[in-house]
């Protein structure tokens, strides 16, 4: 009992101690949060002159803009953590310590979460503005966490993957797009859904879908980051 | 302290390593010596359980790699060409954050991390960035971070890579400060004469097998490129 409390004590250690060097990292460095940023708020003003909607149709879009923009910056981000992990050689010096290799990844993940939830938010702020829709109902706020959970959880562990190859920028795409599909659909329609003032019923199950898919999605990563890994 | 039976290593259909034996004893320093591709860096990643051996056995201090990597990994430590280190954190950030991922007791880790810093000769930058060390210094603090938690074996892999004469001498200082530890030491190198010079034994690879392994004091200096020229052209 105690051996276990203290092996579950040392990962969550190890999980904070990897999400906390990342978050320190960038704030010294702003190069993810910046480049993300910049990237989303570029998509959103083209999305904003490309489609000069009436408010009936920019209801109907907005989700789709919000997600389809957090899942491109987002896949700047992501790309970025990993690489420079890999080109300092820094992977290879966290992979060599004697620690649960699922915890390394884990504490990736959440620093790569709240990069992207930052982001996120500024993302919802701009397309209230842009699109004059506010979307700061608390429903949306959760169906952004969750949905974001999905999509960092899987899109860390598939740029430890695509952070081997040699054009790694043009597989991270290509290979993490079919995977986080049931995070976007389910996103969009959650939120779209909930924006348009529509019933429980019409949200809710796409709610749970996405919560589904994350608890899928963490336990999956757990057992395949070790393999992903190893050479 | 190492052994190794009938290593093989493949990446798809292609052989790195060809059942590969070797054995190194506890404070021995060994130098393995050999061409491009011939597998002393996939030697050192397997080691280092970074990488799964295809087949073959590997022990390091008793634990089998790579079931017992868990074990095998507390008592190693990894230099290579790359630094291993984080820019945007400062040099005692950076071994702070090491000795905290091993576990290595909070009492008494700003002492060690003073002391490991002073053994490299950055006492003077522990609060500079990383960022802002030259690759000499950058070597220096790799080493300090490799050996923070005291291991019994350290892997370098082609340390002297991008060093300068000055940064290449002190290097040379610095293994053998680590060889008196009675620490176990395998380095790959391309530096024949320099790995000669500061090993204990020598091993040569070719094409994936030891093709020579003795003592470097059996092989006087002037001998060492013909006995590497001979085995690599036996090997091909």
């Amino acid at each position: 009992m105690k051996d276990n409390q203290r092996f579950v004590t040392s990962y969550w250690r190890v999980v904070l101690l990897v999400a906390r060097k990342d978050l320190r990292a960038e704030i010294r460095g702003r190069e993810l949060i910046s480049s993300m940023f910049l990237f989303a708020f570029l998509a959103v003003v083209i999305f904003s002159f490309a489609l000069e909607l009436d408010r009936e149709a920019r209801e109907n879009s907005v989700a789709g803009v919000l997600w389809v923009t957090i899942i491109f910056s987002g896949m700047l981000g992501l790309a970025r953590s990993m690489a420079v992990e890999k080109d300092k050689g820094s992977l290879d010096a966290l992979l060599i310590a004697p620690v649960h290799r699922s915890a390394l990844f884990y504490g990736k993940a959440l620093a790569n979460l709240l990069f992207t939830l930052v982001i996120a938010l500024l993302l919802m702020v701009l397309l209230t503005v842009l699109f004059n829709i506010s979307l700061f109902v608390w429903q949306v706020l959760v169906v952004l966490v969750l949905g974001c959970i999905g999509f960092t959880v899987s899109g860390t562990l598939v740029s430890s993957m695509s952070v081997y190859a040699r054009a790694r920028e043009t597989l991270l795409p290509i290979m993490l797009l079919p995977v986080i599909l049931p995070v976007l659909i389910s996103a969009v329609r959650a939120s779209g859904a909930l924006l348009a003032g529509l019933k429980a019923e019409d949200w809710l199950p796409w709610m749970q879908l996405l919560a589904l898919v994350d608890v899928v999605f963490l336990i999956i990563t757990y057992f395949l980051f070790d393999y992903v890994v190893e050479e | 302290m190492i052994e190794v039976q009938e290593l093989v290593k493949t990446f798809g259909f292609n052989p790195v390593l060809r059942k590969l034996d070797l054995k190194v004893e506890a404070g021995q320093f060994l130098v393995l010596l050999g061409p491009n591709g011939s597998g002393k860096s996939t030697l050192l990643r397997i080691l280092a359980a970074l990488a799964r051996p295809t087949s073959g056995l590997v022990k390091i201090g008793g634990w089998r790699l790579p079931d017992e990597a868990f074990a095998v990994r507390r008592q190693l430590g990894v230099v290579s060409h790359l630094p291993l280190l984080y820019d945007t954190l400062s040099a005692a950030e950076n071994l702070r954050f090491f000795a905290q991922l091993y576990d290595l007791p909070e009492e008494g880790m700003d002492d060690l991390i003073q002391s490991s810093l002073a053994q490299v000769g950055l006492a003077r930058r522990a609060n500079d960035l990383v960022r802002t060390f030259s690759r000499g210094m950058l070597q220096r603090l790799t080493i300090a971070r490799a050996i923070l938690h005291d291991p019994a074996v350290v892997l370098f892999d082609e340390p002297y890579t991008g060093l300068d004469q000055e940064a290449s001498s002190i290097l040379d200082d610095l293994l053998r400060d680590l060889a008196q530890q009675n620490r176990t030491i395998v380095m790959t190198t391309h530096d024949i004469q320099r790995g000669h010079a500061l090993a204990s034994h020598v091993a040569i690879l070719s094409r994936g097998k030891i093709g020579y392994l003795g003592a470097t004091s059996a092989v006087p200096s002037g001998e060492i490129l013909n006995l590497y020229t001979e085995t690599i052209g036996a090997g091909q």
